[in-house]
């Protein structure tokens, strides 16, 4: 599953630009699928199960969108001003590496600040494509970019830019490669556009109209140095969490049962999370409509939304086995 | 009038559409109280549209049905409604206090001449009185507590709820036109234009649409209701184009007056569908229309929610660049006006379902 990982990650695809990361996806549960489809906002959907008695519709959300950038101006020296795809924060970037859909590569950087001691602002950072003026710039406004570092394999933990939310996208491969027979009719959507606002997930569910919405996604964990602020329970390597609410979304109490009898029933050890800021796709789910019952399976990640964000494969791993089992039975909510 | 350039029937911007957007300039409809250019909208439209509603909101949706079994579903958004103010309480003497509606900047406020009501009873927005001789009091920044609008003691023409608009009276000034409610009368007047010169091929659903300045509340249901293949939406966007006078370069233009219809690619409610924006690139190219990209980031338009209804709606934004919009007074130059209108016009000539061809 690791190279899995690695390949999904490594591939660019920042919010309303998915193509790349879509049929990257789509070779791997092609085999598997009963039937694919893309929709209007370039969700990839795959059904998986016929459903019938004893079946329900349930939509799996993981999404293939990442944070990026998007170029405002070219400049007459050749320097790159941009606007952000999603919640990226200036410290992040600064000496940062990005690279642009088309191949080009480039440094971010800051002008000097009158005092360098504070955090820049994104008016002031720039990206430098190492040019010596704005003649046949390989760039132009409109062109779009995802952070730049190649995944780190450290054992137990792994590391990589856009571990959110392709580590969720593996664990729906995983998922629908492993699974044998369901009752269900299940449709695991590769979603786009969460990072900016859960659009792919907000149509991807109105055409589906599920009976129940789980997605896949990374959540904080609360085990990094001096955490006094903000406390959060949730560790990497103690399995996956369960999410009772985040800044978006009440998860269904019948659908955070549902997912705790799985891990038990299996023994797999898991994590009660409640997340402070941030939100899923399994929002956009829940006010589908008339309403849809819905909850997150977390992987719990440290450095979110940086290019460096690390979970642990064993809580990845075990994310697969409790999703694996919660779909394959009869869902009793 | 239009004039035959090929098979293409533009529509030329002559004194007919010029004294259009005089009028609907010149009409006051703030958010929730569209019905003065609602009026003017219906009795253009009639004419011409095979189908013409006004829903539960006040969206005015027109259709002109389009030729063979099932033509492409094309809806055009433009809204009707400007940034504006409403009464809230009648201080006694003339004197009202009030509040913002959509987007309006408070230090814009003091001293402007407004109308109120449908009525247009002319008044001041009044500034408190600053206590004489402490200047610290002119440097805070303008509060609506410390405005009023005065009209004088003209008893019972002004009611709490009343909408009132910048006084300003539309004019053509050599190549440029400045009025109030540019953004986005500009794009109501270009939708008229297009609704009169459909193309047969496709079915056009034009969406006169109502609160876009509150966060597109018309547009959402009007979406909703026509349930199109896809959407091109009619706005404007402002021009940061006067030079920095403190860098060497303005890099936060946002758009140019002169360089032709902005077309947007990403705005902070929609990152546009790529096969669309490509396309209206395609067709300014080849008939040598000039264009500009609007700088991405920022801003939004009624998009942000059509795009998100149903199952989803491949979706573009096109504006006329303006200056100084949610202002008294905007400028737009002439010939953005017409090459927008040429833009949008030659593009929905040659549109054919494979527009949608392959994924975005």
């Amino acid at each position: 599953m690791k190279s899995l990982i690695q390949k999904l990650v490594e591939t660019p695809g920042p919010s309303g630009y998915e193509a790349q990361i879509r049929s990257v996806v789509r070779a791997e549960i092609e085999p598997y699928a009963d039937e694919l489809q893309v929709d209007a906002l370039g969700n990839l959907i795959a059904r998986k199960g016929k459903g019938g008695a004893g079946g329900i519709k349930i939509m799996l959300a993981a999404h293939i969108d990442e944070i990026g950038v998007m170029v405002t101006q070219v400049d007459e020296k050749g320097f790159v001003r941009f606007t952000t795809l999603g919640g990226v924060r200036p410290y992040t970037c600064v000496s940062g590496r990005v690279r642009f859909l088309n191949g080009t590569s480039g440094v971010i950087f800051m002008e000097p600040l009158d005092d360098m001691t504070k955090v820049p602002t994104f008016e002031q950072l720039y990206i430098d494509l190492g040019l010596s003026g704005n003649q046949d710039a390989p760039v132009k406004v409109g062109d779009v970019a995802v952070f730049e570092r190649p995944f780190l394999d450290l054992g137990e933990r792994l590391v990589a830019k856009s571990m959110d939310d392709r580590i969720g996208a593996a664990v729906l491969v995983e998922t629908l490669r492993l699974i044998k027979d369901t009752p269900h009719q299940l449709f695991f959507v590769f979603s786009t556009q969460e990072e900016v606002g859960l659009r792919g997930a907000t149509t991807a569910a109105f055409g589906i109209d599920p009976d129940l919405g789980l997605s896949v996604d990374v959540t904080g964990s609360g085990d990094t140095p001096r955490r006094t602020k903000v406390r959060m329970e949730v560790s990497l390597g103690k399995g996956p969490a369960i999410k009772v609410r985040d800044g978006g979304m009440l998860a269904d109490r019948r659908v955070v049962d549902w997912m705790i009898r799985g891990a038990e029933k299996l023994g797999l050890p898991y994590q009660m999370e409640i997340l402070e800021g941030g939100t899923t796709d399994a929002r956009a789910m829940q006010l589908t409509r008339a309403g849809v019952p819905a909850g997150c399976l977390s992987i719990p990640t440290r450095y979110i939304h940086s290019p460096s964000e690390m979970v642990d494969f064993n809580d990845v791993q075990q994310a697969v086995q409790l999703l694996v089992e919660l779909v394959s039975h009869p869902v009793k909510l | 009038m239009a004039i035959l350039i090929e098979e293409i029937h533009l529509p030329q911007i002559g004194d007919e559409q010029l004294k259009l957007l005089e009028r609907l300039s010149n009409a006051c409809a703030v958010s929730g109280d569209e019905g003065e250019v609602r009026k003017i909208v219906l009795e253009e439209v009639r004419p011409h549209a095979d189908e013409v509603k006004v829903d539960a909101l006040g969206n005015v949706m027109a259709t002109k049905h389009g030729s063979g079994e099932r033509p492409l579903r094309v809806m055009l958004a433009a809204h009707m409604d400007e940034v504006g103010l409403m009464v809230t309480y009648d201080v006694g003497d003339g004197i009202y206090r009030f509040d913002t509606v959509g987007g309006v900047s408070t230090s814009d406020l003091p001293a402007k001449a407004i109308w109120v009501g449908k009525d247009h009873i002319p008044g001041v927005i009044g500034l408190k009185p600053l206590h004489l001789g402490n200047s610290d009091e002119h440097k805070k920044p303008v509060d609506l507590d410390d405005l009023r609008i005065d009209v004088g003691p003209v008893s019972g023409k002004v009611k709490v709820g009343d909408r009132a608009t910048f006084a300003t009276v539309f004019i053509r000034q050599g190549p440029s036109l400045r009025g109030k409610a540019l953004d986005n009368r500009l794009g109501v007047a270009t939708l008229i234009e297009l609704v009169k010169h459909a193309p047969p091929q496709i079915e056009l659903q034009a969406a006169f649409t109502v609160q876009e300045e509150i966060a597109s509340r018309g547009a959402r249901v009007a979406a909703f209701s026509f349930n199109p293949d896809m959407a091109i939406i009619l706005d404007s966007t402002p021009a940061y184009d006067l030079p920095v006078w403190d860098v060497d370069e303005n890099v936060r233009y946002n758009s140019r007056l002169g360089a032709g219809p902005a077309i947007y690619v990403a705005d902070s409610g929609t990152l546009y569908d790529p096969r669309l924006v490509r396309y209206l690139i395609e067709t300014a190219e080849a008939h040598g229309i000039p264009y500009q990209i609007r700088q991405p980031g920022g801003g939004g338009t009624d998009a942000g929610v059509i795009h998100k209804q149903r199952i989803g709606v491949p979706s573009v934004s096109v504006s006329v660049p303006g200056r100084y919009h949610h202002s008294p007074a905007a400028i737009v130059r002439l010939s953005d006006w017409q090459h927008t209108m040429d833009l949008v016009a030659t593009a929905l000539f040659y549109l054919t379902p494979k527009i949608l061809d392959g994924e975005r």
